[in-house]
């Protein structure tokens, strides 16, 4: 016989109020865990769909030079010590602490050569990576081999060229694999060819122009691997491509804020559940409680027993409350978009974190009626009986 | 040299407006091993005292010394410790927890003690045997008898061998024949060296006390010692009451 036995022995004697407690709370807990459950399938959704738009972090080599274009229309530029970044640097990108946040690499050697009577951009890439990176290319045709291009919808249209059509280009002759659907972007203007080709043609051997990095945004530290890159690359600039980062982080953040205003909330009524029944279970204990003190329990005692009971069943409604939380969303999700359901997993730290936040919640609204309870007057108490 | 000794003690109960002294100006002294029986009509002080007895109810004025500590001095928490080691109670309406087993209910003041648990077993088994009640240890409160709870309430008592037992009409839900027994039982814990002071409304009861004590609106008016079940005065005491009352003990005649 100890206090704890006391609580247990309590609890069991009052299942219907403990079970009144317990359900508060599980109802409170599992909310909550189904909505950041939720939330976080939504996110993962949210980032797949996003990382969709491609690449969101560029490597461009260090300049001097001032951009002159403005709303699309391109003034030219003047170049001052412009330097390319060399091929066998990009591997350093694969030793930062996040390289497993980036989902594909691109560089891309970009130089302009003459066809008939016109100055073109030919665009060097891998077309591996370009699946990637751009993933709205709709291609007529196939992707080129070594002496093949693919051309933008634009080109194609100003060039008058269709899919096996004979181009030279800086006396390489280079045939036309396929040509893109209109993407609304710059690709129009382009001529697609592979790296080494482009390399070749520009006798640009071992170095690219600039490079495209997609990175999976999921917790996306992008401003951090933007840093670590940066120190890969010293003789590079990096940058993140904002209005896409920025996008994914105030979407997730408001989502991530209206989850926890939610979550606040329910906490509070669970909490008020706790504190109005224990506040009324310490109250007809009255009897009880004076017995105990008479017999010389200290107030710590007293305290601890209620504590006790609030521990035991606010920790079980944490377990109960998290389960049930994982099982709804699993379920719900699978109800309302199947492709949901996949991304709801067991996660001990959410499990961990609901237990803690339901033995909190129990602990916290549990202070006051223990405090009641241990002030409570043995005398007072007696004279009642 | 006295056990329990009360100096002048007096309580006021209620606010400014509405002054009641429950407990007046009341002094006495107990002897360790006394059987003590305090008599009065309802609303007399007599549990009010019992409770100040019992550190739980502190007084207006006067001092309480049990084994020389002045329990008063002592703060709340150390006066809950007094309690535990010094006294034992048991009340008119048993109040047994209803959820605790016999045996748990016994087991109760040792649940704050760091002992082992099989220890505080064997001694709430052995309070149990004392009491009559070996072969119901697992029942609950509502499944033995209105006699059996006032036993197990004793046991609940004395399981820590406390030197002090306080009983308040520890008979008052009882039958004659539970009542002679419960009587019997006290009888033998105090012959066993308990001090015992019992608060009752029956003569029959307090005719098993050695001592009786008896309060009239809060005022001590008579204080007996009693041997061989014959009332044989060895103190007698007049007191002058505030309304101006002269009360003769019984058998001044």
């Amino acid at each position: 016989m100890n206090l704890n036995a006391i609580s247990i022995k309590n609890l069991l004697r009052r299942k219907t109020k403990a079970a009144f407690v317990l359900a508060g709370l599980v109802i409170g807990v599992s909310t909550v865990v189904g909505m950041i459950s939720y939330i976080e399938a939504m996110t993962n959704d949210i980032n797949h769909k996003l990382e969709k738009f491609g690449a969101n972090i560029l490597v461009v080599p260090r300049t001097e030079n001032l951009a002159l274009s403005y709303g699309g229309l391109s003034l030219g530029g003047v170049s001052f010590e412009m330097e390319e970044i060399r091929q066998s640097d990009l591997s350093r990108i694969s030793t930062i602490k996040n390289s497993a946040n980036i989902a594909a690499l691109g560089p891309l050697v970009l130089g302009v050569a003459q066809v008939h009577d016109h100055r073109v951009l030919v665009a060097g890439v891998d077309f591996s990576a370009t699946r990637i990176l751009k993933p709205w290319w709709k291609l007529k045709g196939s992707i080129p081999g070594a002496d093949g291009i693919i051309l933008g919808a634009e080109a194609a249209r100003i060039l008058n060229l269709d899919v096996g059509n004979q181009l030279m280009i800086s006396n390489n002759n280079l045939q036309v694999s396929g040509i893109l659907e209109s993407t609304g972007s710059q690709d129009d203007q382009l001529i697609f060819t592979r790296l080494s080709t482009a390399q070749a043609i520009f006798k640009k051997q071992g170095r690219v122009s600039m490079v495209e990095i997609a990175a999976l945004c999921k917790d996306c530290p992008i401003d951090a691997m933007v840093k670590q890159i940066s120190d890969a690359l010293p003789d590079a600039r990096v940058m993140a491509i904002q209005q896409v980062v920025k996008g994914r982080m105030e979407t997730l953040n408001q989502l991530k804020r209206f989850s926890y205003g939610v979550s606040g909330i329910i906490l509070l009524i669970g909490s008020l559940v706790v504190l109005v029944t224990m506040m009324g279970s310490v109250r007809e204990r009255t009897d009880e409680i004076g017995i105990f003190r008479a017999i010389g329990f200290r107030k710590k005692h007293i305290m601890q027993i209620v504590f006790m009971e609030a521990a035991i069943v606010s920790g079980l409604a944490g377990v109960l409350g998290y389960f049930l939380g994982y099982l709804t969303t699993k379920i719900g999700l699978a109800i309302i978009g199947g492709n949901h359901s996949a991304m709801v997993h067991f996660d001990i730290n959410l499990a961990g974190n609901a237990i803690v936040t339901a033995l909190m919640v129990g602990m916290i609204s549990s202070a006051y009626p223990a405090f009641m309870a241990s002030r409570m007057d043995p005398n007072d108490a007696l004279r009642s009986l | 040299m006295s056990y329990i000794i009360i100096e002048h003690i007096t309580k006021t109960l209620g606010d400014e407006n509405s002054l009641v002294t429950a407990v007046n100006d009341i002094s006495l002294k107990i002897d360790e091993g006394e059987f003590v029986a305090v008599m009065g009509e309802s609303g007399a002080g007599k549990s009010t005292l019992l409770g100040i007895m019992g550190a739980m109810n502190a007084p207006t004025s006067g001092r309480l010394l049990v084994d020389d500590i002045d329990v008063y001095e002592l703060h709340q928490e150390q006066q809950a410790d007094f309690r535990r080691e010094f006294l034992g109670f048991i009340f008119q309406s048993f109040h047994l927890v209803p959820y605790l087993t016999v045996i748990e209910n016994v087991m109760l003041p040792l649940a704050v003690v760091k002992m082992e648990n099989r220890k505080k077993r064997e001694m709430a088994k052995e309070a149990l045997a004392q009491v009559g009640l070996a072969d119901k240890t697992n029942r609950l409160p509502n499944q033995i008898s209105g006699g059996e709870s006032e036993r197990v309430a004793i046991a609940r008592a004395i399981i820590n061998e406390p030197p002090v037992l306080l009983a308040d009409e520890p008979t008052g839900n009882l039958d004659k024949k539970n009542t002679q027994e419960i009587m019997e039982l006290l009888g033998q814990l105090n012959q066993n060296g308990m001090t015992i002071v019992m608060v009752t409304h029956s003569q029959d009861c307090a005719h098993h006390a050695r001592r009786i004590i008896q309060i009239s609106d809060g005022y001590l008016i008579a204080d007996n010692v009693i041997t061989s079940s014959v009332i044989e005065i060895t103190k007698e005491k007049e007191m002058v009451m505030d309304q101006g009352l002269t009360v003769l003990a019984a058998g001044h005649s």
